[in-house]
């Protein structure tokens, strides 16, 4: 597993030292940390953006569909002897499409039916995966670096491959920014005022699904949303401001892939536990910030005028959160 | 060919009578979750059944009493979190995201814990993807128990919980203890969790939740013939899975009950579009819009 060899590059090394500048050099003359700070930064960067969208269509179910679905693709792909890489995104990517295909008949915008729908095509593809997995026997250790990730096993070739996915990723998702947000915030109002909301609404799914995969390959299918989810949660936590809480989310997923692979380079637990509590930590910083200048902006609020808490607590961006299957 | 063996085999037979209880249990369940859209509460679950596993086996104690503690405290915290309007999606998934994460340390300390990677791997495998053939027969009729215990809550609640999911400001209206229910039924989803992880895996078990309700749901359109419809089609799936572990032993149960689980679904799925096209065309006068509303609220 990734974590022995992580014990053995930092067994030579001894402890982290009291001097930051000298710690840093030293993990920066690693090359496999390199690299997993390189692929960190660009999955983190893209994470947070469509993660942010995925939070603001409430969508977190179909994201960590996708994102597990990256698994038996992977699977798949070592069975017949192709390319991970491929696997991880031909898996996202099939299951985007079918989900979209399945959404666009009349049934599948029931949003009971789509969440029994998304969480079928979750366990069938698992399934597969597992059956994929017994089949070709004897990838134990692969099997759970893809599950709980890889990070220090990153390759030259992927870090290529996940920049330029995540160029990709950012271009489409900066073209159609204006209406995504649109029919994001309120799907019916933006179809009613012309945007292609179906359009849309599928486009997003084949970039959640490209998304999940690339972050996969990182952090392993089954950490994927500590990327996707947390920094934007907490983001949007924050402010209710689209373009800002953006930055901020993408601020927060960098700091946290940083700070958990450095955490891991100089201790023996496995990066994704690092990464999944330090978002984990940022989202429960952030709401706790929020609630507390919640509280203290409507008390004063209640003080300096007498009409009191007929509104309470300012809106938040959370709350107008709408539904997304309504077609 | 080796078929004529294996089923005079006892295991078989164990995992037959547990496969079958915790179906019938899971297919209730499942029925309930799909009809308030809370399937995501039993993937969440799934994961937290990884989790409370791996920490039991990295510290460890029995491996139940790490399911079951990890579930039930789950469902509590969900049941808490979900308050008063249904449990924020966004706040589930960075929970179990972080659940999760606890997880993979476990797996790592339970792997450098002198027992060695292999072992690690394998206890992770079958963790995730379960082994129902694996059940000694005390696990098997222990299992099965306690599905049938939970199916005979769901059995009791079964009017006012589906009442109260259908139309939460009504059955509240009407003096039904909707939010009592609800947290009941995080607790039981909790417990079909801890169950199902040790037979069909925690990855899988959200396909024995979500594929025979769904197809339940659309085959038929009254609430209660789906309740049955869906617990028959979640043991048929895992009769379906057993025979053809059977019939090819390198194909493990688990992921053989989920794909039959899934077929099920989408013969379901096609049957349900095939008849909405049909009713579509039956009613021409009326717009498409208001066939597929009546179809959807069917």
């Amino acid at each position: 597993m990734t974590h022995s060899l992580l014990w053995a590059a930092t067994s030579e090394l001894a402890g982290p030292t009291w001097n930051l500048a000298l710690d840093v050099q030293r993990m920066l003359a690693v090359h496999f940390m390199v690299n997993a700070l390189r692929a960190g930064t660009a999955v983190a960067v893209v994470a947070a953006v469509v993660g942010w969208f995925m939070v603001m269509r409430q969508q977190s179910f179909v994201g960590h569909t996708l994102a597990v679905v990256s698994f038996p693709g992977a699977a798949v792909a070592i069975w017949i002897g192709a390319s991970v890489t491929i696997g991880f995104f031909a898996g996202s990517l099939a299951a985007a499409l079918v989900i979209a295909a399945a959404r666009r008949t009349p049934i599948g915008r029931v949003r009971s039916q789509e969440s029994a729908l998304i969480g079928t095509v979750q366990a069938a593809a698992l399934a597969l995966g597992a059956i994929a997995v017994a089949l070709y026997g004897g990838f134990l250790d692969n099997l759970t670096g893809l599950l709980f990730g890889s990070f220090l096993g990153v390759s030259d070739g992927q870090v290529i491959v996940l920049l330029v996915v995540s160029i990709g990723v950012l271009a489409a998702v900066c073209a159609v920014g204006r209406p995504l947000l649109f029919s994001s915030v309120d799907e019916a109002v933006a179809d009613a005022r012309g945007v292609p909301v179906r359009l849309l609404a599928t486009g997003f799914l084949i970039v959640l699904a490209l998304t999940a995969a690339e972050v996969s390959q990182v952090t392993g299918a089954l950490l994927v949303f500590a990327l996707l989810v947390m920094p934007a949660a907490a983001a949007q936590q924050m402010t209710a401001r689209p373009g800002l809480a953006i930055v901020l989310a993408v601020v927060i997923g960098v700091l946290v892939v940083w700070l958990a692979l450095s955490a891991a380079f100089y201790s023996t637990w496995p990066v994704g536990f690092f990464v999944a509590t330090f978002g984990f930590a940022a989202f429960v910083v952030a709401s706790a910030a929020r609630r507390t200048v919640d509280r203290w902006g409507s008390s004063r609020q209640r003080a300096s005028t007498q009409r009191a808490s007929n509104q309470g607590a300012p809106t938040v961006v959370s709350g107008q959160g709408v539904a997304v299957v309504q077609a | 060919m080796m078929a004529a063996s294996v089923w005079t085999e006892p295991f078989v037979w164990w995992a037959v009578l547990a496969g079958t209880a915790i179906a019938l249990a899971a297919g209730l369940v499942g029925h309930v979750t799909v009809l308030r859209g809370q399937v995501f509460a039993g993937d969440a679950l799934s994961h937290v059944a990884v989790t409370g596993s791996l920490a039991a086996l990295a510290f460890g104690v029995d491996l139940r009493l790490g399911l079951y503690g990890g579930c039930l405290g789950f469902a509590l915290l969900l049941a808490v979190l979900g308050g008063r309007k249904g449990a924020d999606d966004t706040v589930i998934g960075s929970v179990f995201a972080w659940v999760l994460g606890l997880g993979a340390l476990f797996l790592s300390l339970y792997a450098s814990n002198g027992s060695g990677e292999a072992t690690g791997g394998t206890a992770g495998v079958s963790v995730l993807f379960g082994s129902l053939v694996g059940l000694t027969g005390r696990q098997a009729v222990v299992d099965a128990a306690v599905s049938l215990a939970v199916a005979g809550v769901i059995v009791v609640v079964a009017r006012p919980l589906i009442f109260a999911s259908l139309d939460p400001a009504v059955a509240r209206a009407g003096g039904v203890p909707v939010r009592m229910l609800s947290t009941l039924l995080f607790l039981l989803l909790g417990v079909i969790a801890a169950v199902a992880t040790q037979a069909v895996g925690a990855l899988l078990l959200l396909g024995l939740l979500a594929a025979p309700a769904g197809a339940a749901q659309r085959l038929v359109a009254r609430p209660f013939a789906a309740l049955w419809l869906s617990a028959g089609i979640a043991m048929a799936s895992v009769w379906c899975g057993l025979i053809v572990s059977c019939l090819w032993p390198s194909i493990p149960a688990s992921p053989a009950i989920i794909v039959a689980a899934a077929t099920a679904y989408g013969l379901a799925w096609t049957a349900s579009v095939r008849r909405s096209a049909l009713l579509t065309r039956l009613a021409p006068a009326s717009t498409g819009t208001v066939a597929d509303d009546l179809v959807c609220s069917a």
